[in-house]
C-alpha cells in the first residue's frame, strides 16, 4: 500500500467525486426545482465532452478556455429544450404527478434523439486528445498535470456555484421556487423563469462536467448514461430538492466507487446502486433529504 | 359483469384471430411467422406490464431486467432440460426475483419507484456482466436452438395465457382492488385493502410472464450476453406501447404493442440508419400528443362524433 | 369501558408535540364531536386512531384490544372506518364500485360477490345514491361525494366511524339532510367520532363534546356546558354562540 497509491485513488476520488457533484447537482436543478426526472441528462456530459473534442482538435482552443464557451452554448440548449418540449408538457399534463410521469417518458425520448444524432454525425468510434499530458512532480510524487488541472476546476467550478447558490438573489429565487411554487409566485418571483433558467443551468453543469472529463478520458457517444444512473443515485442519497445533499452525495459516492474500482473493477456500480437500494429502503427522503 | 351470451359475442372476433394467427405458417411464406414472432414477444411485454402497471399507475421500468432474467435462465438451463420446463423454470425464477423486488420498493412511491426500478436494470445487467467475467469465465451464451416454427407456436401460446390472465384479473374483484390502489392508495388502505400484499404479488405477477416471454426468446436470439439480455430499450418500449394504446383495459396494450411493431419494423426496413432516431423522435410525439393513447382517442371519438 | 379508548395519546413530529396526553373514552352508540382551532391536533388524533400515523407515546384501544401502530387495512377489518378532510374517492371508479369494494375488502371473512352486490344496493339507498350508482366518482358534485365517502365506510361494516369535517363546504339544505343521516346511521348502532367547524351542526348532533387545542385536551362535556365554558369561548368560539346558548 505506497503512499502514492493513497494519493492516486484520492485525487481519482476527488475529481469523480467532484464530476459526479456537478453532474447531480444539474439533475437535481431539473428534478427538484423543474420536475423533471430528465433521463438524458448524461448526454448533455457528452455532448460537452464532444464541443471540447471538436474546440481542441479542429480550432487549437484550450479545453480549459472552452469551458467558458460549453457552458452557455449548453445553458442555451438546455433553456430550448425545456421551453419547447417540457413547458408544454407541464400545460397540458393535469396533475404533476401525470407531468412527472410524462416528462420522465420523454427524456428518455430525448435521449435516444441526441445520442443518435451524436452517432451519426460523429460516428461510433471512441476519440480522445491529448492535454496536458506531461507528469508533474508535487510532494515528492509524480501525477499527470491534467488530473490536477481537473481536479483544480472541478472544485473550483462546485464552489462557485454552491456560493452562487447559496448567496445570490438568483439562487435565493430557484431555492425558494423549489420549496413551494405557488408562495414564491406570491413573492413576485417569476416562477416559469425559474424553471427554466433551472433546467438550463443544469445542462451547464453536465456539459462543463463532460468538458473536464473529456481531458482525462475517451470519449465516445455512448458514455453518457453511466453518468446518468450515477446521478440518480446520488440524487436520491442526497435528497432531491436538495443542492448540498447532492454536493456531499456526489463528492462520497465518488470516493467509494474509485476505491472499489481499484479493488474489483466490474463491481462499482454495483456497489452505488447497493448503496442506493439501502438508502431508499432506510430513508427515501435521502440522507439530508427535505 | 357480462352475461355469458354478451361474453360469448364479444369473443367472436378475438377467437378468430387467435385461429388466423395459429393458422398462419400454413398460407404464410416462411419469414411471416418469424416477423409475427416479433409482434406477439411485444404484447406480451406489454399486457404484463399494464397488467400492473396500468391501474396501479407505478411506473415500472424494469421490464428489461425481468425479460433477462428468463433468457439466462434459458441459456442456463435449457441444454439440460426440455423447453416446456425451461420456459416454466424461467417463469419462476422471475416470479421469484419479482416478488423479491417487491418486497425491497414496499415503500417507495411513484418517482423513486420508477427510479429504482430504473437502476434495477443497470445493477443486475452489471452484475451479471461481472459474474460472468470473473466466475463463469465467459462473456455470452449460446443458447440451445430450436426451430422457429416452434418458438411461434410457443409464443402464440404465451400470448394468449397473459392476455387472459390480464383479462380476468381486470374484470375480477382484484381489478377493482388494483384500480382503488392507483387512484387512491391511502383511501384503499382504509377500506381493508393489504396494499402492500397486492403490490407485491401481481407486479411479481406481472413479472412471470415477462420472463416466460425471455425463456423463449432466448432459443430465437440464438446467443445472448448481458448487454443483449438487459437492453434498456426494452424497459421503455413496452411503457411506450402500452400509453400508445391506452391502459384502460387489456386491448390498449395489445393495440399499442401491434401498431408500434409494425411501425418500427417498416421503419427499420426503410431507415436502417436513422431508425434509432426516428424512434426517439415518435417516442417524442406519442408522450406529448397521445396522453390517452388509441383507446382514449377511439373513446373521445364515441362521446363526441364529428357526425350526430 | 367504552367501545374506542384512548390513554395518553401522544404524536411528535420533530421537537413539534401535534398531539399531548390526550385521553378519551366513547362509549358504545354515542356521537362524539371533536372540536378545536385549526391545528389542534383534531386530524392528527383521527390518523393515528385509523392507522394512518403512528403514536409517539400513550396507547390506543378498541374494545379492550390495544390498536395503536395497527396497519389501517387491519384496524378497518377489526371495525373502524372513516372519511377524510379532504374528500379521498376513486375517481375513475363508478360510485357503486365504491360501495362494493368497501363490501368485499372491509370485512374479516371473504364475502361473496353476490353478496357484497346486494349490501352496496342497500347501502346506496340510505345513503340516496342509488339513482348515480353508475356514475364515475369524479362527476359528482361535492355533497354527493361526501356521502359517498360516507356509504363507502359504512360498507365495511364498522363499529365505530370516524367522520373528518364532512359537512364543510355544505349548503344550509345540504346540511340538514347530513345530520339525519348521521343521526340514521347512530340509530342502527354505529358509535360515531367526528371532527367539525360548522359549530350549529356539530352542537346539535353530539351527545358529547372533546375541545382540543395546540394537540391537548382543554375541555370535554354536554354541548351547553362546552358552549359555556370558559377556556373554550376564550381560545375558540366567540362571543356569538355563547350568547345563543345563553337563551332560554
Amino acid at each position: 500500500m505506497s503512499i502514492k497509491l493513497i494519493f492516486d485513488v484520492a485525487i481519482t476520488g476527488l475529481i469523480m467525486g467532484g464530476i459526479y457533484a456537478l453532474i447531480a447537482m444539474g439533475l437535481n436543478l431539473q428534478y427538484g426545482v423543474a420536475r423533471v426526472l430528465n433521463v438524458s441528462h448524461g448526454e448533455f456530459v457528452m455532448v460537452g465532452a464532444f464541443i471540447t473534442y471538436f474546440a481542441h482538435v479542429l480550432f487549437g482552443i484550450n479545453p480549459l478556455l472552452s469551458l467558458v464557451l460549453c457552458g452557455p452554448m449548453l445553458f442555451i440548449i438546455g433553456l430550448f429544450m425545456y421551453r419547447t418540449l417540457f413547458q408544454y408538457l407541464r400545460r397540458s399534463s393535469q396533475s404533476l404527478d401525470m407531468f412527472e410521469g410524462r416528462s420522465m417518458l420523454a427524456s428518455f425520448g430525448l435521449l435516444y434523439v441526441i445520442q443518435n444524432i451524436a452517432l451519426l454525425w460523429w460516428g461510433p468510434n471512441v476519440k480522445a486528445y491529448a492535454y496536458l499530458s506531461y507528469p508533474i512532480r508535487f510532494l515528492g510524487l509524480t501525477f499527470e498535470a491534467n488530473r490536477l488541472v481537473a481536479l483544480l476546476f472541478t472544485l473550483v467550478l462546485i464552489l462557485v456555484f454552491y456560493l452562487f447558490v447559496v448567496y445570490s438573489k438568483a439562487g435565493k429565487a430557484i431555492r425558494a421556487a423549489a420549496q413551494n411554487e405557488k408562495s414564491a409566485q406570491l413573492l413576485g418571483i417569476n416562477v416559469p423563469a425559474v424553471l427554466g433558467f433551472c433546467f438550463g443551468l443544469g445542462t451547464l453543469l453536465a456539459g462543463v462536467a463532460g468538458s473536464i472529463v473529456s481531458m482525462m478520458q475517451e470519449i465516445t457517444p455512448l458514455m453518457g448514461f453511466p453518468y446518468l444512473i450515477i446521478a440518480m443515485i446520488v440524487l436520491v442519497l442526497g435528497g432531491a430538492g436538495n443542492i448540498l445533499g447532492s454536493l456531499l452525495g456526489g463528492l462520497i459516492l465518488g470516493g467509494v466507487t474509485t476505491v472499489v474500482m481499484y479493488v474489483e473493477p466490474g463491481l462499482s456500480l454495483v456497489v452505488s446502486y447497493v448503496i442506493f437500494a439501502l438508502i431508499l429502503l432506510i430513508r427515501p427522503e435521502g440522507v439530508l433529504g427535505r | 359483469m357480462d352475461t355469458p351470451r354478451a361474453l360469448l359475442k364479444k369473443s367472436i372476433f378475438p377467437s378468430l384471430l387467435v385461429l388466423f394467427l395459429a393458422t398462419l405458417p400454413f398460407y404464410m411464406p416462411p419469414y411471416t411467422p418469424l416477423a409475427v414472432t416479433s409482434i406477439l414477444m411485444y404484447i406480451v411485454l406489454t399486457v404484463s406490464w399494464a397488467m400492473f402497471c396500468g391501474p396501479t399507475r407505478y411506473i415500472s421500468l424494469a421490464t428489461a431486467t425481468f425479460f433477462g432474467v428468463g433468457m439466462y435462465t434459458s441459456a442456463v438451463l435449457g441444454e439440460r432440460l426440455p423447453l416446456p420446463l425451461v420456459v416454466a423454470c424461467g417463469s419462476l425464477v422471475s416470479f421469484l426475483i419479482g416478488l423479491l423486488t417487491g418486497f425491497i420498493c414496499l415503500r417507495l412511491r411513484g418517482f423513486y419507484f420508477a427510479i429504482f426500478t430504473f437502476g434495477l436494470n443497470e445493477l443486475v445487467r452489471n452484475f451479471v456482466l461481472w459474474w460472468e467475467g470473473r466466475v463463469a469465465h465467459t462473456v455470452g451464451r449460446w443458447v440451445v436452438l430450436v426451430d422457429s416454427l416452434t418458438i411461434y407456436y410457443y409464443m402464440l401460446v404465451i400470448v394468449l395465457l397473459t392476455v387472459l390472465v390480464a383479462f380476468f384479473i381486470s374484470r375480477s374483484r382484484y381489478g377493482l382492488i388494483l384500480l382503488s390502489i392507483g387512484e387512491a392508495e391511502e383511501a384503499a388502505a382504509h377500506i381493508g385493502i393489504n396494499v402492500t400484499r397486492y403490490r407485491i404479488f401481481f407486479f411479481a405477477l406481472s413479472c412471470l410472464f415477462m420472463g416466460m416471454a425471455g425463456a423463449v426468446m432466448a432459443t430465437k436470439w440464438a446467443y445472448i450476453d448481458p448487454r443483449i439480455a438487459f437492453n434498456p430499450v426494452l424497459n421503455f418500449t413496452p411503457v411506450l406501447m402500452a400509453l400508445f394504446g391506452g391502459v384502460g383495459n387489456v386491448f390498449g396494450p395489445i393495440l399499442g404493442a401491434g401498431v408500434l411493431t409494425l411501425a418500427s419494423e417498416i421503419l427499420l426496413s426503410r431507415f436502417p440508419y436513422y431508425y434509432m432516431l426516428l424512434y426517439g423522435i415518435l417516442f417524442i410525439v406519442i408522450i406529448s400528443f397521445l396522453p390517452d393513447g388509441l383507446v382514449g382517442l377511439s373513446r373521445r371519438w364515441r362521446e363526441n362524433p364529428l357526425i350526430s | 369501558m367504552g367501545i374506542l379508548e384512548g390513554d395518553k395519546v401522544t404524536k411528535f413530529f420533530g421537537g413539534l408535540a401535534a398531539v399531548f396526553d390526550v385521553d378519551f373514552d366513547i362509549n358504545k352508540g354515542e356521537i362524539v364531536g371533536l372540536i378545536g382551532p385549526n391545528g389542534a391536533g383534531k386530524t392528527t388524533l383521527f390518523n393515528m386512531i385509523s392507522g394512518s400515523l403512528s403514536t409517539t407515546g400513550g396507547e390506543i384501544r378498541y374494545r379492550g384490544k390495544r390498536i395503536s401502530n395497527l396497519k389501517p387495512y387491519q384496524i378497518c377489518k377489526l371495525g373502524i372506518a372513516r372519511t377524510f378532510q379532504s374528500v379521498k374517492l376513486f375517481a375513475n371508479i363508478s360510485v357503486f364500485d365504491h360501495v362494493f369494494l368497501g363490501s368485499i375488502c372491509g370485512t374479516e371473512s371473504r364475502t361473496k360477490t353476490a353478496d357484497a352486490q346486494r349490501k352496496a344496493a342497500t347501502l346506496l339507498e340510505m345513503v340516496g345514491l342509488s339513482a348515480r350508482k353508475s356514475d364515475l366518482a369524479r362527476n359528482l358534485p361535492l355533497a354527493e361525494q361526501k356521502r359517498l365517502e360516507v356509504a363507502r365506510a359504512l360498507s365495511t361494516e364498522p363499529q365505530v366511524l370516524l367522520l373528518d369535517e364532512v359537512m364543510a363546504g355544505l349548503t344550509a339544505t345540504e346540511l340538514t339532510s347530513f345530520t339525519t343521516l348521521i343521526r340514521e346511521i347512530r340509530n342502527e348502532g354505529t358509535t360515531i367520532l367526528l371532527v367539525e367547524h360548522v359549530m350549529q351542526a356539530i352542537m346539535d348532533i353530539s351527545d358529547r363534546i372533546i375541545v382540543l387545542h395546540h394537540g391537548v385536551k382543554i375541555a370535554e362535556g354536554l354541548p351547553r356546558e362546552i358552549v359555556t365554558n370558559k377556556r373554550v369561548i376564550e381560545v375558540y368560539l366567540g362571543t356569538d354562540a355563547y350568547a345563543e346558548h345563553q337563551q332560554p
